[in-house]
C-alpha cells in the first residue's frame, strides 16, 4: 500500500546538533515548523540558536536518550506516542528513552497547539525524520572511527555493529557525532521493521498520576501565591451595577476585593476563602442585551430552518428539481441543547505581573495565542511574557480559550500579586464556552427506488459547520446536494467541543440514513456501500474521505459485531462515519430493561492508519464512544433568562462506570500514515445507540439528550 | 483561627483553619497533598475521594474539624512506593487519559477490594459509579479494578 499524507519540509530549517558541555549530544528541532510545514517560520532561519528550537533529543555519554516534549498533554497522549515516532527510527530501546515535559516560555516556543486530532498525522513524517537523522549522524560518527563505510553498519536498541563484528553504543560517538555535518536524504524504516510503533506503550507520566502527585494547573503552587475567585454576571447579557464587599472582606483569610471590567474578584490566602468570599458578595447587576432562554432558542433556531437566510457552503446539481421530480421525499428535523465541557479539572491559571515581566503557568491548549493576547491587553512586548504549561484535567476544547489566564494576568496587574484564578464547579458550568445548541433539517427525494437529491440544513447558535465539512459523505454520492447554514447571533459564549461541528452532526445524519433505507426499502449496509461505489475515483479535491476506507470499516464493524445475527433481547444500531481524517464505523448492542434501553456493547472498526500506541489509541476510541453515549443520552445545559441551569453535577449528568457498554475495537490493518484518534470516534456513536433504540423500540429519537425523550420516569442506576 | 490535630498517612500534622474548612483544602492548601483533586465541592464526583478509617470520603464533605482522631489516609500514603495492588494494576492496564479523576478513583478502589476482595463485574461497576471521568475511562477501570483483585486473592 502506499504512503499518503506525506508531508514536504526542509530538515535544516528545524534540525541542529551540537555536543553538551557535559558530554554527549543534543539535537534541537522545531517541532511547530516540522508539523506545520504550511507555516513559514518568524524567524531568520541562518540565525538559529537552540532557543529557537522547542523539541530536544540528548544523548548522554552513557547512550540515555531524553526527549523533552513540548505540546499540551490533555489525555489524548501525545506526550507518549510523538516521543515514540523519533525513539523508533533513531533506533532506541524504549526501556532508554526518558521523556520531559520541555520548560517552555513564550520568548522561546512560541508555537504548540493541541487541538484537532492532528498531533500525530501532522508528526508522523518529520519526528521520524529526525530521529532517523540523528540515527544516520551516530553510525557516520562509527564508521569514520571504524574506517568502514556508513552503509556496512546497523544499529539496534542503541548499539551500532559492522560486518567485523565490533560494537559501539551511542554514548561512545555521540561526542563525534554531534560536530558532523546533517545529512539529507536519510531513508526511513520500512514499516515490518518496527519495533516501538505499533507497540503498547505505557503513558509517560503514568507513576506520577497514580501516586497523585502535583502534575495539574490546580496542584500548582508558587511562594507569596493568593488565590482569586472571581464573581461573573450570573446571567449572560448581564452587566455590573455595584456591589458591596463588606461581608467578604469578613471572612478569614480574605486579603482583598477587586473590581475588574463587569466581574469582582475575592483574593484570598487559600481556595476555601476565597469561595467563601466570593459567596458573601452581594452584587447588582443589569440586564444589558437579550435574556435568552432555551424556549427563546428553540423558536429562534426553527424559524432560521423555516426561513430563508441560509448561506450556502455546497450545490451540487439542483435539489430542489430533485424533490419537485421525487415519488417519496423524506424530511426530519434534529434537535440538540447546548453542552458545557465538564473538563474534571476546573479552570484555573496563574498569573504574575510585574514591571519587569508576566509570569503565566496553567493548563492551556493554546499558549502562544494567550501569551501574545495577554501581552496587547496590558499593553506589553511579548518577549515579557513567559508561559509554563501544566498537564491538563481534560481540555476537550475548553482549553483552547484563555479566559481564565486573561483574568488571571487582569487581576495579578491590578494587585501586582501572584494569583491563582480558580474556578469552583459552579464557575466552571456556568462561565462556559459551551458547544451551541443546534439544529439540522435534513430532506432527501427517491425516484424509482433511487435516492436522487440530498438536503442539509443547519440552524445553530453563533457558529457551526464550516470548511470541508458540507464535502463530508454523502457529498460525492450524489447529483443533487446541498449544504445550508444559518445563524442566531447570541450573547452566549460558544465554541470547540470536542469533535466540533460534527459531534452533533454524524448522529442525526446517521439516524436519517437508518430512516431513509427503511423508507426505500434497503439493507441500511447496502444502500452505504452502493452510494461509497459511486464516490470512487472522485475528483473533486474537496472530498477527503476515502470510499474505500469507509466501506471497510463498514464491512469489519458488520463482521465483527454479528451484524444481522444478534441474540434474542440484543437490539442493534449502525453508524459510519469519517472525520478528522479518520474513518469509523460502529454498531451499538442494546437490551431493553423495564422499558429503558441500556448500551450492552459497541463494536468499533477504526481505520487510523498505522496504529502507533495500540494502549493509547484503544483508551482514545472507548472513550470517545463512551463520552458520546453519554452526552447524546444526558447531556443538557438548559437557559432561562439568560443564567445556564445547571451548574454542577447534581443536576448535571456526566456518564457513570455502570452506565457504560463495554467497547469493542478493531482496526484496519494498513501501512497507511496514521491519523488521530482524540476526536473521531464520538461523533457517530449518537446515532448508532438511536437506531438501536428504534430497532428495539419501532420509535424514533431526533432530539437530544435521549433520556427526555424515551417517556420514561427513572434513570438506570 | 482554631487549631486542630490530624493523623494524615501515619503522622500527625497541626493545622490553623476555620472550622468549617473541608479537609479537601486543608490537605491541597495547607500541607501540599494535592492527590485528592477538587471536582464539584459537592460530593458528586469523587475525585477528592480519600480513606477515613479504611472507608472511602469525600474529602469536599469532611470538614476539618470533623476530621479530629479519624484515621486519614490520601494517596500520597495508599503505599510507600506507589506499589499498591490496585496503583499496580492501573499501570499495567494504563488506565489514565488526563488523569485528574484518576486518584480518587485509586482511593475508590482500594477501599473497596479491601471490602470485597472477590467481586462480580457488577459489584465493581456500581461500587464505582461514584466517580465520573469525563476522559470516560471506564472500561479500563474496570479491568484494572478486576485485575487489582486477582493480584489481591
Amino acid at each position: 500500500m502506499k504512503t499518503q499524507d506525506t508531508l514536504q519540509f526542509s530538515r535544516r530549517s528545524f534540525l541542529r546538533t551540537s555536543a553538551l558541555a557535559g558530554g554527549g549530544m543534543i539535537i534541537g528541532f522545531n517541532l511547530f515548523n516540522a508539523c506545520k510545514p504550511d507555516v513559514e517560520p518568524s524567524i531568520d532561519l541562518s540565525q538559529l540558536n537552540y532557543n529557537d528550537f522547542n523539541a530536544f533529543i540528548k544523548i548522554s555519554d552513557e547512550g540515555k536518550v531524553t526527549i523533552f516534549a513540548p505540546n499540551p498533554e490533555i489525555g489524548q497522549g501525545v506526550k507518549t506516542s510523538m516521543p515514540m515516532l523519533i525513539a523508533e527510527e533513531l533506533d532506541v530501546a524504549w526501556k532508554d528513552v526518558h521523556v520531559v515535559q520541555g520548560a517552555l516560555d513564550t520568548k522561546n516556543y512560541t508555537r504548540q497547539v493541541a487541538g484537532g486530532s492532528q498531533s500525530l498525522r501532522q508528526g508522523w513524517e518529520p519526528l521520524r525524520q529526525t530521529g532517523a537523522t540523528a540515527r544516520q549522524m551516530l553510525v557516520n560518527a562509527a564508521a569514520a572511527k571504524w574506517g568502514v563505510d556508513a552503509s556496512e553498519c546497523n544499529t539496534k536498541e542503541g548499539v551500532i555493529t559492522n560486518a567485523n563484528g565490533d560494537k559501539l553504543h551511542y554514548g561512545e560517538v555521540v561526542n563525534e557525532a554531534a560536530g558532523l555535518d546533517v545529512p539529507e536524504n536519510v531513508k526511513l524504516k520500512d514499516p515490518s521493521d518496527f519495533s516501538i510503533i505499533g507497540q503498547d506503550i505505557s503513558n509517560v507520566d503514568i507513576d506520577e498520576i497514580v501516586t497523585g502527585k502535583p502534575l495539574f494547573g490546580f496542584d500548582y503552587k508558587r511562594e507569596g501565591m493568593v488565590y482569586a475567585a472571581v464573581l461573573r454576571p450570573p446571567a449572560f447579557g448581564q452587566k455590573l451595577v455595584e456591589f458591596n464587599d463588606k461581608n467578604a472582606r469578613a471572612v478569614n483569610g480574605v486579603k482583598d476585593v477587586v473590581r475588574f471590567e463587569d466581574k469582582i474578584a475575592v483574593i484570598a490566602e487559600n481556595t476555601w476563602a476565597a469561595f467563601k468570599g466570593k459567596d458573601a458578595l452581594k452584587a447588582t447587576w443589569t440586564q444589558d442585551s437579550e435574556a435568552e432562554s432555551t424556549e427563546f432558542h428553540d423558536e429562534k433556531l426553527m424559524g432560521l430552518l423555516d426561513g430563508n437566510s441560509f448561506e450556502t457552503l455546497r450545490k451540487d446539481g439542483d435539489v430542489q428539481k430533485a424533490f419537485a421530480e421525487a415519488d417519496k421525499v423524506l424530511e426530519r428535523t434534529y434537535e440538540s441543547p447546548f453542552l458545557p465541557h465538564n473538563c474534571m479539572e476546573p479552570m484555573n491559571f496563574f498569573a504574575h505581573v510585574t514591571e519587569e515581566k508576566i509570569d503565566l503557568v496553567g493548563p492551556i491548549q493554546t499558549p502562544a495565542g494567550t501569551a501574545m493576547g495577554i501581552a496587547r491587553k496590558l499593553g506589553r512586548d511579548v518577549s515579557e511574557v513567559s508561559l509554563e504549561m501544566t498537564r491538563m484535567g481534560g481540555g476537550f476544547g475548553r482549553r483552547l480559550y484563555g479566559d481564565f489566564a486573561f483574568e488571571a494576568a487582569d487581576i495579578s496587574n491590578l494587585t501586582k500579586l501572584p494569583v491563582q484564578v480558580v474556578f469552583s464547579r459552579d464557575d466552571d458550568m456556568a462561565a462556559g464556552i459551551y458547544r451551541p445548541a443546534i439544529k439540522y433539517r435534513i430532506a432527501a427525494s427517491i425516484k424509482d427506488g433511487k435516492l436522487t437529491g440530498y438536503h442539509l440544513k443547519e440552524a445553530a447558535i453563533n457558529s457551526n459547520m464550516y470548511g470541508l465539512i458540507p464535502n463530508f459523505f454523502p457529498a460525492g454520492a450524489l447529483e443533487n446536494y446541498q449544504v445550508d447554514v444559518a445563524n442566531y447571533r447570541s450573547n452566549i459564549t460558544t465554541g470547540a467541543w470536542r469533535a466540533p461541528y460534527t459531534n452533533f452532526l454524524a448522529s442525526c445524519e446517521n439516524s436519517f440514513f437508518d430512516e431513509l433505507a427503511e423508507l426505500m426499502e434497503v439493507d441500511r449496509i447496502k444502500l452505504h456501500l452502493d452510494l461509497l461505489e459511486k464516490v470512487k475515483g472522485t475528483t473533486d479535491e474537496r472530498i477527503q474521505y476515502s470510499a474505500e476506507r469507509l466501506q471497510d470499516v463498514i464491512k469489519l464493524a458488520v463482521e465483527k459485531s454479528n451484524w444481522g445475527k444478534a441474540k434474542d433481547g440484543v437490539h442493534q444500531g449502525f453508524s459510519v462515519y469519517y472525520c478528522h481524517n479518520t474513518h469509523v464505523a460502529e454498531v451499538a448492542d442494546i437490551i431493553m430493561d423495564n422499558d429503558f434501553p441500556i448500551v450492552k456493547k459497541v463494536t468499533v472498526a477504526v481505520d487510523c492508519g498505522i496504529v502507533v500506541n495500540p494502549l493509547g489509541a484503544k483508551n482514545q476510541i472507548v472513550g470517545g464512544v463512551i463520552d458520546g453515549i453519554g452526552h447524546a443520552m444526558y447531556g443538557e445545559l438548559t437557559f432561562s433568562d439568560g443564567e445556564p441551569q445547571s451548574t454542577n453535577f447534581n443536576t448535571y449528568q456526566l456518564i457513570r462506570m455502570n452506565q457504560t457498554p463495554e467497547v469493542d475495537v478493531h482496526f484496519v490493518k494498513n501501512n497507511i500514515a496514521p491519523t488521530g484518534l482524540g476526536e473521531p470516534t464520538l461523533p457517530p456513536v449518537g446515532g448508532a445507540v438511536a437506531n438501536a433504540i428504534y430497532s428495539a423500540t419501532g420509535k424514533r429519537i431526533r432530539k437530544q439528550p435521549f433520556i427526555n425523550n424515551l417517556n420514561l420516569k427513572e434513570v438506570i442506576g | 483561627m482554631p487549631s486542630y490535630q490530624l493523623k494524615i498517612n501515619g503522622s500527625s500534622k497541626t493545622v490553623d483553619a476555620d472550622s468549617d474548612t473541608p479537609l479537601m483544602w486543608v490537605l491541597r492548601d495547607q500541607l501540599g497533598l494535592v492527590g485528592a483533586k477538587y471536582g464539584c465541592g459537592i460530593g458528586q464526583c469523587g475525585t477528592c475521594t480519600i480513606h477515613i478509617d479504611g472507608v472511602a470520603t469525600r474529602s469536599c464533605l469532611l470538614l476539618v474539624s470533623q476530621s479530629v482522631g479519624l484515621d486519614i489516609v490520601t494517596i500520597e500514603g495508599l503505599s510507600e512506593k506507589g506499589d499498591h495492588p490496585v496503583q499496580q494494576a492501573w499501570k499495567e492496564v494504563d488506565v489514565p487519559q488526563c488523569g485528574y479523576c484518576q486518584s480518587g478513583q485509586i482511593m475508590t478502589a482500594a477501599a473497596f477490594l479491601e471490602k470485597n476482595s472477590k467481586p462480580s463485574t457488577d459489584e465493581i461497576r456500581n461500587a464505582m459509579q461514584g466517580n465520573i471521568c469525563r476522559c470516560a475511562s471506564y472500561n479500563s477501570i474496570e479491568k484494572a479494578v478486576k485485575l487489582a483483585s486477582d493480584k489481591l486473592s
